[in-house]
């Protein structure tokens, strides 16, 4: 397909503002040599090339979507309409309080309702996505041992099978990463994680159900463990949406909680944001919150920045319409229809397992969550067909594939995530479909090399993306 | 109550069923009692009408201003029909990060349009897919120049205090010290900067049009002399007029995107865009999308340079950055290729005029003054003989939203959307108040 520069057209522009109507403004430097290289276009150019281009992408009402650990739910349309909503997109941040009465309530009560899903006390809606909720949680830790002047604790666990974020997180919060070991089932190894702990250990980051879809049943003892040494628990909530309304990540010891509103809460990815990290904790961390908290006082709403906060980790009050959009969320499930919601993602996930395990290797079984994961190890021994190849063929089905190659425990992985807004009859044409490729693995792998063939493109090269980088348009030399 | 269940209560017991369950609790046999929620104490679930009903009922509690001279970070600008109705086509709203290329080229394809808009507006050699927003931008571009030589992170004090305040954030993550030098006049101090140019620095952040919308002198030789870097933070829609980071001898630009096409939504989703000089692409954060081909030879699009990124890195990530603002990074590339190269120049042509003429209408009433001399971009800053409180909340009476209130008076912003007839509106309150 063109690119938008190579439809450009000097001359052609979209009539947008009316005739300046006070005198040109006074000259100033430093002005720019010459104009950018935007493309010259009418609409109906803009508006044809953006649909095209919306031809080649696969959203969530495309087909189904179970990408692991990405919780790829339906996205509320009212979602969006309150989001649109010109009470909501028309504030600028720095109006009077006063006037932004509805909004610091809409903070306030998402907060309220929030903390209440995860057994927390206070919530910051600052972070932008969950990686920055990730680093903003463990300022919280780190500014807490600070605060007590404990200083040597220099170490944040992290387990084997954690998502990328989670070590990197820790490296940006100025900790040592140390890895621990996952058990034969997939869960914490605890005497790995006793002999872990120490008086330099800051904090543990888990994730519960963790990244191969499992309860960890021992999650009382491990959080046990941490608070003995005298660190503190970090809760990834990327997974929460397996066990929201059934399990707290507060029953269950943690001090700090990051959410996924793009995930959990069926607010839009976007193509990759924006999305919404808010970070809930116990009340012997809020003081440490970021940025601006809303506050309620007597019926009406402020904002107060605590004195011992750990700063911003960004401007204003984080994705505000996203947050918008999750209390429409809540509202919309309430009481029964969270827990019902987790029992449905996690229904649908065993039951899609059920249907492909007599064929399909799983890395476990027993106690399998929200997700599960495939191990394409013996498929590949046996007939060369990697677990990449089976995702690729899917893309001919018009599936969008697994999360490939993670955890990085279980070699060969695929890790499903169906989502409870997945029906049966999408389940079952999935799994037919999954079968039919497990027996063209069998019979013609080499097909299974060479998909996908009935998408736009090919497999790209990207070793040569990345050896010799071409990271924008090169214009023709005039 | 609402619910986005596709299955029946039938279908639920049969696939439970086939399972070989008889009912949901035995989903979650494994987790322990002791830790079990019996209910939560939420509201009861609402039907669409009735959540459609509560979310404009809290948004009528909020007040719109029909005319806005504040920026501060956040401008008000016309958003042309052609952005939203491209943002809001479902598959660029709903999809995921392009990670399975094949059927994301149309994704892949706009972010690789908006990073050479991006580098074409900042003139640098290479741009990210985005970050959250200008702030945490700053942010990630000071941890590009550290190294285990140079640590030191100096800003000058007329850069955006929340900028400055996120940056100081990260650096309290990292254990970094932070210099912020007080500006003079209302503009960086150059004399007190220079002397800040320390061994161990390792970058400079400032800001072109500054906190208080002026055009600042660009120190970069004396920045790079000193072996540090240099950190440009710039408002985009002045660069249809101004000169480019690039230009100014930038080695990273970065800015808040918000007022390419994005609503002020009171805050967020914004965007933060990156860039920078090709010596520090490897160091870039983020997401990049690179050109490449198929097996057949046919142009493919990828996210590339993985090698910097946490699912590959993981503690050794030039970032944690995983999701980031790409649907707002779409919203800024819809927006520059419908202003076009002359529309962008037009309105920061408008901005700057409007600004100027606002500025010398409110300095025609008594005591009203420029507390720092011109060049100013789209953004002044007034004395003013009355209580600022006063000044504003007269605005405020008749729909305007004033200025913000800063130490030296009222911090003013005047776009395109303000009209000679809304300007003179509010210079006639201002009066009104000041001439008592």
């Amino acid at each position: 397909m063109k690119l938008i520069f190579e439809r450009s057209r000097p001359g052609l522009s979209c009539d947008l503002l009316p005739p300046c109507d006070v005198p040109k403004a006074g000259l100033f430097a430093p002005l720019r040599s010459a104009p950018p290289r935007l493309p010259e276009l009418a609409e109906v150019d803009i508006s044809r090339h953006y649909t095209a281009l919306a031809g080649q992408a696969h959203g969530v009402n495309d087909g189904f979507y179970p990408l692991g650990s990405c919780t790829m739910k339906y996205n509320p349309r009212v979602n969006e309409e309150a989001a649109a909503l010109p009470g909501f997109a028309g504030l600028h941040p720095l109006q009077p309080v006063e006037t932004v009465q509805g909004a610091l309530e809409v903070l306030c009560t998402a907060e309220r309702l929030l903390c209440e899903i995860t057994g927390m006390d206070a919530m910051s809606f600052q972070p932008a996505a969950g990686a920055h909720g990730e680093f903003t949680g463990l300022l919280l830790i780190k500014a807490y041992h600070t605060s007590r002047q404990d200083t040597v604790r220099r170490k944040i666990l992290v387990p084997d099978a954690a998502h990328g974020t989670n070590p990197a997180s820790a490296t940006m919060a100025g900790y040592d990463v140390v890895s621990v070991p996952s058990d034969e089932k997939g869960c914490v190894d605890l005497d790995a994680l006793r002999q872990a702990v120490g008086a330099d250990t800051a904090g543990l980051m888990l994730t519960n159900p963790n990244t191969v879809g499992l309860f960890d049943e021992n999650i009382l003892e491990i959080t046990r463990i941490i608070h003995e040494a005298g660190g503190l628990c970090y809760y990834d909530g990327a997974n929460l949406n397996a066990v929201m309304g059934i399990v707290r990540p507060g029953d269950m010891g943690f001090d700090v909680v990051h959410l996924n509103l793009h995930k959990t809460f069926s607010t839009p990815h976007g193509c990759g944001g924006p999305g919404s990290g808010p970070v809930g904790c116990r009340q012997f961390l809020a003081p440490f919150l970021p940025g601006d908290q809303a506050v309620e006082q007597c019926g009406s709403y402020t904002l107060e920045q605590s004195t011992a906060s750990i700063g911003r980790v960004k401007a204003f009050y984080g994705n505000f319409l996203v947050v918008v959009r999750a209390l429409a969320y809540v509202l919309a499930l309430g009481r029964e229809g969270i827990p019902e919601a987790a029992q449905n993602a996690v229904l649908n996930a065993n039951y899609l397992m059920s249907l492909l395990r007599e064929r399909y290797d799983m890395a476990f079984t027993e106690g399998v969550m929200h997700e599960f994961v495939m191990t394409l190890e013996r498929t590949k021994k046996e007939t060369g067909v990697s677990a990449m190849d089976v995702a690729k063929a899917m893309l001919d089905y018009g599936i969008h594939p697994p999360t490939m190659y993670f955890p990085l425990i279980v070699h060969e992985a695929l890790m499903v995530e169906p989502t409870e807004t997945e029906s049966r009859a999408t389940l079952d044409e999935a799994a037919r479909i999954l079968l039919e490729i497990l027996d063209k693995a069998e019979h013609d792998p080499e097909a299974l090399h060479r998909a996908p063939e009935r998408t736009p493109v090919g497999r790209p090269d990207e070793v040569g993306a990345a050896r010799s980088p071409k990271l924008r348009y090169a214009f023709p030399v005039v | 109550m609402g619910n986005y269940l596709p299955n029946s209560p039938g279908e639920r017991r049969e696939m439970l069923e086939h399972i070989g369950l008889s009912s949901m609790d035995g989903l979650f046999f494994h987790i322990p009692e002791a830790v079990r929620v019996s209910a939560l104490d939420l509201p009861e679930g609402l039907s669409e009408l009735a959540v459609r009903q509560r979310m404009e009922a809290l948004a009528a509690k909020n007040q719109v201003f029909r005319s806005i001279f504040r920026g501060a970070g956040a401008y008000h600008h016309y958003i042309p029909a052609i952005v939203k109705s491209v943002t809001a086509k479902e598959a660029f709203l709903t999809a995921y990060t392009p990670y399975q290329a094949e059927i994301s080229q149309g994704i892949l394809q706009s972010i690789f349009e908006y990073q050479t808009m991006i580098c074409e507006l900042t003139g640098m050699d290479v741009s990210n897919a985005s970050v959250y927003d200008g702030a945490s931008a700053a942010a990630e571009a000071v941890a590009m120049c550290r190294d285990r030589k140079r640590q030191k992170v100096v800003i000058s004090g007329a850069v955006h205090p929340q900028v400055i305040e996120t940056v100081q954030t990260y650096a309290f993550g990292a254990g970094v010290p932070v210099e912020v030098v007080p500006p003079k006049d209302g503009r960086t101090d150059l004399d007190a900067l220079r002397g800040a140019l320390v061994p161990d620095v390792c970058c400079v952040l400032l800001q072109q049009p500054n906190f208080f919308g002026l055009l600042e002198e660009i120190p970069a030789e004396a920045v790079h002399a000193a072996g540090a870097k240099l950190i440009l933070s710039v408002n985009p829609i002045s660069l249809g007029l101004l000169a480019t980071p690039a230009g100014q001898g930038a080695d990273i630009a970065v800015g808040e995107g918000q007022p390419l096409g994005l609503p002020l939504a009171f805050g967020g989703p914004y965007l933060g865009f990156m860039a920078c000089t090709k010596a520090l692409m490897r160091k870039l954060p983020g997401r990049i999308v690179g050109e490449t081909t198929d097996a057949d030879g046919k142009r493919a699009f990828v996210l590339t340079l993985q090698a910097r990124e946490q699912h590959i890195r993981r503690e050794k990530a030039s970032s944690n950055i995983c999701s980031n603002q790409a649907l707002c990074a779409l919203t800024a590339a819809v927006y520059l290729s419908a202003m076009g190269p002359g529309g962008l120049r037009e309105a920061a042509e408008q901005c700057a005029a409007k600004a100027q003429y606002a500025a010398a209408r409110l300095c025609e009433i008594r005591g009203v003054s420029l507390a720092y001399a011109p060049p100013f971009f789209h953004e002044f800053v007034t004395r003013l003989p009355a209580p600022p409180d006063a000044v504003l909340a007269a605005l405020e009476d008749s729909g305007i939203l004033g200025g913000l209130p800063v130490r030296d008076g009222i911090l003013w912003c005047v776009t395109e959307m303000c009209t000679k007839e809304q300007i003179d509106e509010m210079v006639g309150i201002v009066r009104e108040v000041c001439e008592v």
